[in-house]
């Protein structure tokens, strides 16, 4: 085929768009979605990358500032909930052989995350909303900084982008309890015990001849579990969205409320206790639960103790909700008590969960080799060394000793945030990708395997080598959030920029690499309405 | 003396080795994961090692810095330990208001630094001459915000804010506010 073919139908026009699934075209589209939004992070990213070298004349502080805002929450929401939703409402039908609950709420799902992300990185590039997505109160109602009506709108993005959350939420879980119709009916309860992690907690205690078959995947039990921190975080932020609201209304309208009405310390706990149910709930969960079933697919085996990863799961949920301190102890006025137990103690207890999912993967795959060094392979290995390597760095840092020297530098979002992140997570869900390519495309082809080893290699390097150089300058002082003027870490931030275009070039070289595989067609044809019935996952279930 | 520099040498060693560690043994298992070969399952014997290793490395940091990193207890017990000198900061429209144009302190004085925000949440950090951090913590708006140090050598520190509180912040930052001697 000729380029121009090539880039037109796919490669060797095996991608028809005409005979995907509806189920197949929601997954694709927030695929689709969650990559232009991640490249949205990327460029943004390398802005920041090159800002941080020298401060780049066309774009003022407060600019860069809102750009700091926009970056985070496109990354997570924009793109990782639209990959990860758009995943799980495939994935959970897909493992529990039956359709998904509700196949428009899906499509609300998709199109909240999409329009609340540009409404809010819209505001944020217009306004100049920058209060970061800590909202430190009262920086988020601080008006002499701020426009009000900017605010607005990006809280209102936000809070679409939540809705849109709970809509997945309660898709999955109905999903998993509910009876299709003409179906024997199903013993909801008891599955929602075995996704919960409860069946696999119980079997602990008894006897090998008198454990319970479990009635769902580990993979799925690992989705539900993170889908309960979904919820949960989309209370605390919707919670949080409409007292800022309220505040900036109260603004436009001609009233001033003051803020001394809100305990700046008490809100700080509770909006890091509903944030880290992102990071430290959601996150390790959602990606423990994706290398099972990732590392299922490629062996075909169960996982090693399975059993106590599911059980694990429901530790970790425990874990979850009582770990949020450790972004607090640097505030002086944080109980001790809270700092030692729930910052020091129970986030050391991620270590536990997260080395216990890193290991029994590990052995998993080891069990069944010689494995093909295919592309899901080789980017979960490089998904479970991001993880490898930031989990510990994030242990480090909630120490009171150290984090006394370690808070709010580039330690914390090099080394810990973006290694899990770019090489943990991301990796994880290119994992992902790579895997249900053929599946959701019905068998469409890669264009090129070159590109995908340049994708690969490049991704790792720049994604590892961006997170140590930010973590060097880090342990030399350098602050997070806050803009150097004088070059005074130039040298790591130099080498930063220059990891952080490997990141950039990995992602041009994977975006081309799917349109080319799909075509120009391809895309535009899964933005058309299937013909197909929606309770069809994939076309053979016919 | 344990100081800053020190601590963050001992980090620096301590995480550098395990991560060479472990992208070692990750491209070792990516090398051999695709060779022939029976891969036969680990003893749960191991499994348990494992995750009793991971609890004992979890909860050992924490007493490990406890008992070496002088400042840890210091700052837990601060409400019972006599500062020797109290400089008393306030921090509003994103200025500091320090008590005098220079806080002078001696070798081997505890300090007690207590910072009160006016308005948004700040940070409060001080920096050596070659911007490496020697100590920092939040200013919470409402709350008291203390942090007592023991200076252990002479040298002369820039006060920066350590917490975004908008474009502004970022200038918050006084050259040359402290000054140690013996």
């Amino acid at each position: 085929m000729s380029f121009k073919d090539t880039f037109l139908n796919g490669e060797q026009g095996l991608f028809k768009p005409a005979s995907l699934t509806p189920m197949q075209k929601l997954l694709l589209k927030f695929v689709v979605v969650g990559l232009i939004y991640y490249g949205f992070a990327v460029i943004e990213g390398m802005i920041m990358r090159i800002y941080q070298i020298e401060p780049i004349a066309a774009i003022a502080d407060y600019q860069y500032f809102a750009i700091l805002t926009a970056h985070p929450l496109v990354g997570i929401f924009g793109s990782t909930y639209s990959i990860v939703f758009g995943a799980f409402l495939f994935v959970v039908p897909f493992m529990m052989k039956k359709p998904l609950w509700s196949y428009k709420l899906g499509c609300w799902t998709f199109w909240l995350i999409t329009i609340g992300t540009l409404t809010f990185w819209l505001s944020g590039f217009i306004s100049h909303y920058a209060p970061l997505y800590t909202l430190y109160w009262p920086l988020p109602v601080d008006f002499t900084q701020f426009d009000p009506m900017g605010g607005i709108f990006f809280i209102a993005g936000i809070a679409l982008v939540m809705a849109g959350a709970v809509f997945f939420v309660i898709n999955i879980f109905m999903t998993i309890g509910y009876t299709p119709d003409g179906w024997e009916k199903q013993p909801s309860g008891a599955l929602m015990a075995s996704a919960l992690g409860y069946s696999g907690l119980r079997n602990l205690f008894k006897k090998k001849e008198k454990q319970k078959e479990h009635l769902v995947a580990l993979p799925v039990a690992a989705v539900a579990r993170g889908t309960v921190d979904v919820a949960l975080n989309a209370g605390i932020i919707l919670f949080t969205g409409v007292l800022i609201l309220v505040y900036m209304i109260a603004h436009v309208m001609g009233f001033s409320l003051k803020d001394t009405a809100i305990d700046a310390l008490l809100y700080k706990n509770w909006f890091w206790w509903g944030l880290d149910l992102v990071a430290d709930g959601l996150v390790l969960i959602f990606v423990a639960g994706t290398w099972y079933l990732i590392t299922m697919m490629i062996t075909g085996k169960k996982i090693f103790m399975g059993n106590i990863a599911r059980a694990a799961l429901l530790v970790e949920l425990i874990v979850s909700w009582t770990v949020w301190s450790h972004h607090l102890l640097s505030d002086q006025a944080q109980p001790a008590i809270l700092k030692i137990v729930s910052g020091e103690l129970v986030t050391a207890f991620e270590l536990i969960t997260q080395g216990l999912a890193f290991f029994v993967v590990l052995v998993t795959l080891w069990s069944a080799r010689p494995l093909k060094m295919t592309n899901e392979l080789k980017f979960l290995l490089g998904g479970l060394l991001g993880f490898a390597l930031a989990v510990p760095a994030g242990i480090m840092q909630a120490d009171i000793g150290l984090n006394r020297i370690l808070h709010n530098t580039q330690w914390i979002i090099g080394p810990h945030v973006h290694v899990a992140i770019l090489v943990g997570l991301t990796m994880t869900l290119y994992s992902a990708i790579y895997l249900l390519f053929p599946i959701v495309t019905n068998g469409a082809k890669l264009y090129s395997q070159k590109l995908a080893n340049f994708h690969f290699w490049a991704h790792l390097i720049g994604g590892i080598g961006m997170g140590a150089f930010m973590g060097m300058a880090g342990l030399e002082g350098m602050l997070r959030r806050t803009i150097y003027f004088n070059g005074e870490f130039d040298l790591y931030m130099i080498l930063a920029g220059l990891s952080g275009s490997l990141l950039l070039f990995a992602f041009l070289a994977f975006f081309y690499n799917i349109v080319m595989s799909v075509g120009l067609f391809g895309v535009i044809g899964i933005f058309t309405p299937s013909k197909l019935d929606s309770k069809l996952l994939v076309p053979e279930e016919r | 003396m344990v100081d800053t520099t020190l601590v963050l040498w001992g980090q620096t060693i301590a995480y550098t080795s395990y991560a060479v560690v472990i992208l070692l043994l990750m491209g070792w298992f990516g090398y051999n994961i695709s060779k022939p070969g029976k891969g036969g399952l680990v003893k749960p014997a191991i499994f348990y090692t494992f995750v009793g290793f991971l609890t004992v490395l979890g909860v050992s940091l924490h007493i490990v810095t406890y008992n070496t990193i002088p400042w840890t207890a210091i700052d837990l017990n601060r409400s019972d330990i006599q500062a020797d000198k109290v400089f008393e900061i306030t921090v509003e429209n994103h200025e500091f208001a320090l008590p005098s144009e220079k806080l002078e302190i001696k070798v081997g004085e505890k300090v007690l630094f207590e910072v009160t925000s006016n308005d948004l949440t700040y940070g409060f950090g001080l920096f050596r001459q070659d911007n490496s951090m020697l100590l920092q913590m939040q200013v919470v708006p409402g709350s008291r915000n203390d942090i007592l140090w023991e200076f252990v050598q002479p040298g002369v520190y820039t006060i920066r804010s350590t917490e975004y509180s908008g474009p502004k912040g970022a200038h918050m930052i006084i050259k040359d506010a402290v000054i140690v001697t013996n």
